[in-house]
């Protein structure tokens, strides 16, 4: 199996690619393909013009940013496992990274196509989303940024015009102290997430100050679990109080429900309960 | 419709023309004629394809030649000197890590960049390194005892 | 001297060119003016075709034909159904390669594409237009048997292709005076052999000569043979078919395929040799996939533990249409097979082989075994369960005594040797089943779902006596023949009709011959898988080919010896009678230096410059073994897992394989026979299975979906032996590879089962998928 014809150009720079997706109606970005291409293969995809961003440098690496990183759309899935920076800062976002389908995935697969591709299913969504992260784009108007929480719009689709492209992911700093923890129910055979539970928690006195969930896999969209975190803001962690706050995030879900033949829509909104506690449990475990 | 491509592989540079859309695998396959490289699937799941691109381990059935043109690959062809076997090779002998031998290329190549990153992978961590590989035949045992014993050779423990 | 290797796992002499990526598989094979083929397949599980229109495709770069069913009509035969069960009114409606009027399957080939490249023939199969009026589809193989379920085949009524039946005993009087009798319903999921070589084809066709080179992923060459000269008309003797190296079969590359046959065709067509090779989600559509049955069982005991009854009726999913050797697999491969390793005095079953929309079923891994085995392991818990017995105890109290020279069995059949309670001793002290039962209560005490599951088993192998095969309707033999050829320089070549494809008989087939003839194993070639150069045989599978090619591999070698032995009394001027052999010398009785050894008897032999009065020259043998009976191999497999309730998932902690395969040649290799087939058979437990939607569409149809075993899943598997050789083998042996795949499926479903017993759940279909488990358990919780 293989794609379609397609054009194919290669940018040299993000202004060209912005050109270039301006001039050719229907064309994608190209980065590292384990996205589009498993698409293109199986034909569900056939765009007629394909915009290898692949090779521009500026789009690469990891560099620090106030007290957060930057992360540059082409940086893999491996760089961001192994970048010292982001397991100092946003050791959450390493974690879901090394956790990403298999080690010769992570090699090639970069955090701009994964996260335009928007699956449900993936990991960094749900974690850049607990994490506040901002997408930045450049298109032909400028450059803009736009809020994790509001990217991902609905299955396998994002905020960006046709004509933006991805250049980096902002991810803020993790506040000095709190505890973060992405856990993850992986496919046997796809190795996504059927379910994927993120959770940034602070600690004061032994009660939580501050909770942040964010679960994945179980609608179109990753799914704040506000009802979670209003039941840990200022609730203590010991006992049953982790499971009784998760279980609230059957409350958290009203959307575009996701579900196959392994695991229904019921399953992983009760499994969300579990990982949503699991993940609370190594969060705050690791809170200081 | 065909684009100039110019792959380095084994060290030895392969150019041509070909579709944007042609996958590495089968620039590996049918323009350089290194078959050793496998196809097992279509869903980027099984691993027959993995090869070494600019030094990482790649599946190249998820892999543009045009993307990868420029770039080197290292196959299964190319792992030893072609007189020695690789530590790797060696150690799938000895240790049975085959059977009918599809997969066994592109478990190599994936055991080879675990090794290069963890010289010393406990069993588990063999187990893990190899997700993304799969075995019909062996049930992955002695494929595990294989990369130990490379492991070892190779001067881990 | 030679080093003896018999009987010591010495490294694989196939493994260099495979370690190396240089060993070539059939879609590594580039022809000379090699054109592509791609085939069309039905998107519905069941539709008339109104039209086909093929211009559009036709009119595309590099497009060189393109065909439907009508060009083959009457040109290439429909495809054989070669296992024709007697006394079980077996229907085999009409198979043609390509669908003529109506398609049955998502997958029936409906048109093939010929162009220059692969890529433009898969191009150009989007421009064919056929208009499908779909039609009632039914894929569990129960419902399709029953009154009203739509029908695949005009003739077939109720979707029956075949009813055959087991008795022995009185079983309805069993039941009737029975303490205690349990029964379940048990659902072998519908599993995809999943070689990782997908299959691939090449045919080259010279008019002039009529002649005919197929290259194919086959198990079997000769079988190939024959059948593309059944299908293609091209007579047996002008065919060559050549499977090169192969990669894995575990049965789903038995048998004869409609694509090969299309291959052919359009090679025949075009003049140019044509390559067609299958994608994996092809794969997952149009090759044969295994299993598929629903069990109706019961078991009937006295209340002192005696295993007194069994009763089935069992509903086999043979897909849309008799794939080769099919109505085989669940009848004489799995009805016979009801006594399992135990004294069951009254049995009976009745098997339905019953058509569905669902692609065919035929030979899988254990094929027929493994969904016998599961039945009867089950219930043998399920009577513990209830008689509140130890599992193992009741499996010790109803084993089938020791016995060295056979022993009948209800079903009819005569198991040739066993020693169940040896295994079963062995693995559970190897497992110290006590302990683990000691951790297993603890465990449940804290509330943790512990499980631990066995299985003793028997398998029927060695496949098999010719004159059976015959009565069962099996259309061809089950002997195998072997030619040894010694050279000048006493080196070896071994023709055998077998053909491996990873089971590494190319080293234990030279070890054979070291041990028969004394000749250093790396001395011995062994030849296979080209019908020009081997003689017939056939093939690879069932777990025969060590054991009825290496029978006539070692009786080919003992008449070169008797031969040899011959010329060196000639050659040393002595009485042959006077003649000893010991580790390839042979020398006068008391005289170790008057000696001639195996390489100078070949040398001799081979110029014949001195040969004794009426002897021919050479110093070749060939021989042709008809096994009298079929062998038995048996074990005892367990296994530990826990259940995490909270979620379902299911971690297999530990597993104990304990096998007997006779006597071992090459034990390196038979610990990895037993280790990928431990996982294979883990496999449908907790992961595999076909789903198909309402509509017959896959749901399963890529390695997205379709979860299989992965690296990062399994434990190590302990594996111990014992040995109780087969006593009418030459060399004792039995067969091993599918021992592991026929254990592991009911040993690690009982494990599950245990680990759910205490919340009352007693049965969940395979694969136990986590949400499946999760809901038995809620279920359970809910008083459900």
């Amino acid at each position: 199996m293989f794609p379609s014809q397609f054009t194919y150009h290669r940018a040299a720079s993000v202004a060209e690619a912005v050109q270039l997706l301006g001039s050719n109606e229907g064309a994608k970005l190209l980065a590292g393909g384990h996205s589009l291409l498993p698409m293109m293969k199986l034909r569900v995809a056939s765009p007629p013009t394909l915009v290898d961003i692949g090779h521009i440098a500026d789009l690469k690496g990891v560099s620090a940013d106030g007290d957060g990183v930057r992360i540059g759309a082409l940086t893999t899935h491996a760089e961001i496992a192994g970048s010292a920076l982001v397991q100092e800062r946003a050791p959450v976002l390493a974690e879901a990274a090394s956790r990403v389908g298999d080690p010769a995935v992570r090699n090639r697969g970069t955090i701009g196509g994964n996260v335009s591709h928007a699956d449900p299913q993936s990991d960094l969504p749900t974690v850049l989303t607990a994490l506040g992260a901002t997408i930045n784009a450049t298109g032909p108007g400028g450059d803009r940024s736009i809020a994790a929480a509001d990217f991902f719009t609905g299955l396998l689709e994002n905020a960006l015009e046709d004509n933006e492209v991805l250049t980096s992911v902002s991810v803020p700093g993790v506040a000095s102290g709190a505890g973060t923890a992405y856990v993850k129910f992986s496919h046997p055979a796809s190795r996504y997430s059927v379910v994927g539970a993120a959770a940034v928690v602070s600690l004061s006195g032994g009660t939580c100050s501050s909770a942040t969930v964010v679960v994945g896999g179980v609608e179109s969209t990753p799914t704040r679990a506000s009802s979670v975190e209003a039941a840990l803001a200022g609730s203590a962690t010991g006992g049953d109080a982790l499971a009784a706050a998760a279980s609230a995030v059957s409350g958290d879900f009203g959307g575009d429900p996701v579900g196959d033949v392994f695991a229904s829509n019921e399953y992983r909104q009760a499994m969300a309960a579990v990982y949503v506690r699991r993940a609370l449990e190594a969060a705050v475990a690791r809170a200081g | 419709m065909s684009v100039p491509v110019e792959v380095t592989i084994n060290g030895r540079a392969y150019s041509g023309e070909v579709e944007p859309r042609q996958l590495l695998v089968h620039f590996i396959r049918e323009n350089a004629g290194l078959t050793g490289t496998k196809v097992g699937c279509d869903t980027s799941q099984c691993g027959t394809c993995t090869v070494q691109l600019d030094g990482a381990i790649a599946k190249s059935c998820t892999v543009l030649t045009v993307q990868a043109s420029g770039s080197s690959v290292t196959t299964i062809e190319g792992l030893s000197n072609g007189v020695d076997l690789h530590p790797l090779q060696e150690a799938f002998w000895n240790k049975h890590g085959l059977q009918c031998g599809f997969c066994t290329p592109g478990m190599i190549m994936a055991s080879a960049e675990l090794l290069k990153n963890n010289p010393s992978p406990s069993r588990e961590e063999i187990r893990h390194a190899l997700e993304g590989n799969i075995c019909r035949c062996t049930g992955y045992q002695n494929i595990v005892s294989a990369v130990e014993e490379a492991a070892g050779a190779m001067g881990g423990s | 001297m030679t080093t003896r290797s018999f009987g010591s796992g010495i490294r694989r002499r196939e493994d260099p060119r495979l370690i190396t990526g240089k060993a070539p598989y059939t879609d590594d094979i580039k022809l000379p003016g090699m054109v592509h083929a791609a085939i069309l397949r039905s998107p519905h599980a069941h539709a008339n075709i109104k039209s086909i229109d093929t211009s559009g495709a036709a009119s595309q770069p590099g497009v060189l034909a393109v065909y439907t069913g009508a060009d083959l009509d009457g040109v290439i035969a429909g495809m054989p159904c070669a296992w024709l069960l007697p006394g079980s009114d077996l229907k085999t409606p009409e198979h043609p390669a390509i669908a003529k009027d109506r398609v049955r399957y998502v997958g029936d080939a409906v048109a093939v594409v010929v162009a220059g490249t692969r890529y433009e023939a898969e191009d150009a199969l989007e421009h064919i237009d056929v208009e499908y009026e779909t039609l009632g589809v039914v894929i569990n193989p129960k419902d399709a048997a029953q009154a009203g379920a739509p029908q695949l085949h005009d003739d077939v009524e109720n979707n029956i292709a075949f009813t055959w039946a087991v008795a022995g005993g009185d079983t309805d009087a069993a039941f009737a005076s029975a303490d205690v009798t349990v029964s379940d319903t048990i659902t072998l999921p519908r599993l995809i052999a999943n070689p990782m070589e997908p299959r691939s084809a090449i045919a080259s066709y010279l008019a002039a000569m009529n002649e005919l080179t197929l290259w194919s992923t086959t198990q079997n060459p000769h079988i190939c043979r024959f059948l593309t000269s059944v299908v293609t008309g091209v007579p047996e003797h002008k065919i060559r078919v050549i499977a090169p190296e192969v990669g894995g079969g575990f049965g789903s590359k038995i048998p004869y395929y409609p694509d090969e046959a299309i291959t052919a065709f359009c090679a025949m067509q075009l003049g140019v040799p044509v390559k067609w090779t299958e994608t994996r989600s092809e794969n997952y559509l149009a090759t044969t996939q295994g299993r598929d049955h629903v069990e109706e069982v019961e078991m009937a005991a006295t209340s002192d533990g005696t295993i007194t009854g069994l009763r089935t009726t069992v509903y086999a999913g043979m897909g849309a249409y008799l794939s080769t050797a099919a109505p085989g697999v669940p009848t004489i491969l799995h009805g016979l097979m009801y006594s399992g390793a135990y004294n069951i005095a009254n049995i009976s079953g009745t098997i339905h082989g019953v058509f569905n929309n669902g692609t065919p079923v035929d030979a899988y891994r254990g094929a027929g075994r493994p969904e016998a085995t599961t039945l009867i392991e089950r219930l043998v818990d399920l009577t513990a369960a209830a008689l509140d017995m130890d599992p193992a105890e009741l499996r010790r109290k109803n084993l089938i005594p020791k016995f060295e020279n056979g022993h009948d069995v209800a079903t009819g059949i005569i198991y040739d040797s066993g020693d169940y309670e040896l295994t079963l001793d062995a693995c559970l002290n190897n497992a110290d089943y006590a302990g683990l039962r000691a951790s297993q209560a603890a465990a449940r005490a804290e509330g943790r779902l512990v499980g631990i599951g066995m299985a003793t088993w028997v398998e029927i192998c060695g496949l098999g006596p010719s004159q059976v095969a015959g009565a069962v309707g099996f259309q061809g033999g089950l002997w195998e023949s072997a030619i040894v050829r010694f050279h000048p320089t006493g080196k070896v070549n071994v023709m055998v009709g077998s053909s491996p494809h990873g089971q590494g008989e190319e080293t234990t087939f030279a070890q054979i011959v070291s041990e028969e003839l004394g000749v250093p194993v790396e001395d011995v070639e062994i030849i296979h898988g080209d019908t020009d150069n081997t003689p017939m045989g056939w093939g690879t599978y069932g777990s025969r080919t060590t054991v009825v090619s290496g029978g006539a591999i070692a009786f080919a070698s003992r008449k070169i010896k008797e031969k040899s032995k011959e010329l060196a009394a000639h050659l040393l001027e002595a009485a042959v009678e006077d003649i000893e052999y010991e580790d390839g010398t042979f020398f006068v009785r008391g005289s170790a230096d008057q000696a001639k050894t195996i390489q100078d008897i070949a040398l001799m032999a081979n110029v014949a410059w001195n040969m004794p009065e009426g002897m021919e020259p050479g110093l070749e043998a060939s021989a042709f073994y008809d096994p009298p009976n079929f062998t038995y191999p048996f074990g005892t497999h367990l296994a530990v897992v826990e259940v995490d309730p909270e979620t379902g998932r299911i971690d297999l902690q530990n597993y104990w394989a304990v096998d007997d395969c006779g006597v071992q040649i090459n034990p390196m290799i038979v610990e990895g026979q037993v280790h990928g087939g431990v996982v294979q058979g883990v496999g449908p437990a907790l992961w595999e299975g076909v789903v198909y939607d309402d509509n017959g569409q896959p749901l399963t149809g890529t390695m997205q979906d379709y979860a299989l075993p992965r690296a990062d899943l399994l434990p190590d598997i302990n594996v111990g032996s014992t040995t109780t050789p087969s006593p009418h083998h030459p060399l004792g042996l039995k067969g091993v590879g599918e021992a592991g795949t026929i254990a592991a499926t009911p040993t690690v479903y009982n494990a599950v089962m245990d680990a759910l017993r205490p919340l009352g759940v007693n049965r969940v279909d395979m694969p136990l998928t986590p949400e499946k488990v999760w809901r038995a358990i809620n279920d359970a919780k809910n008083g459900g």
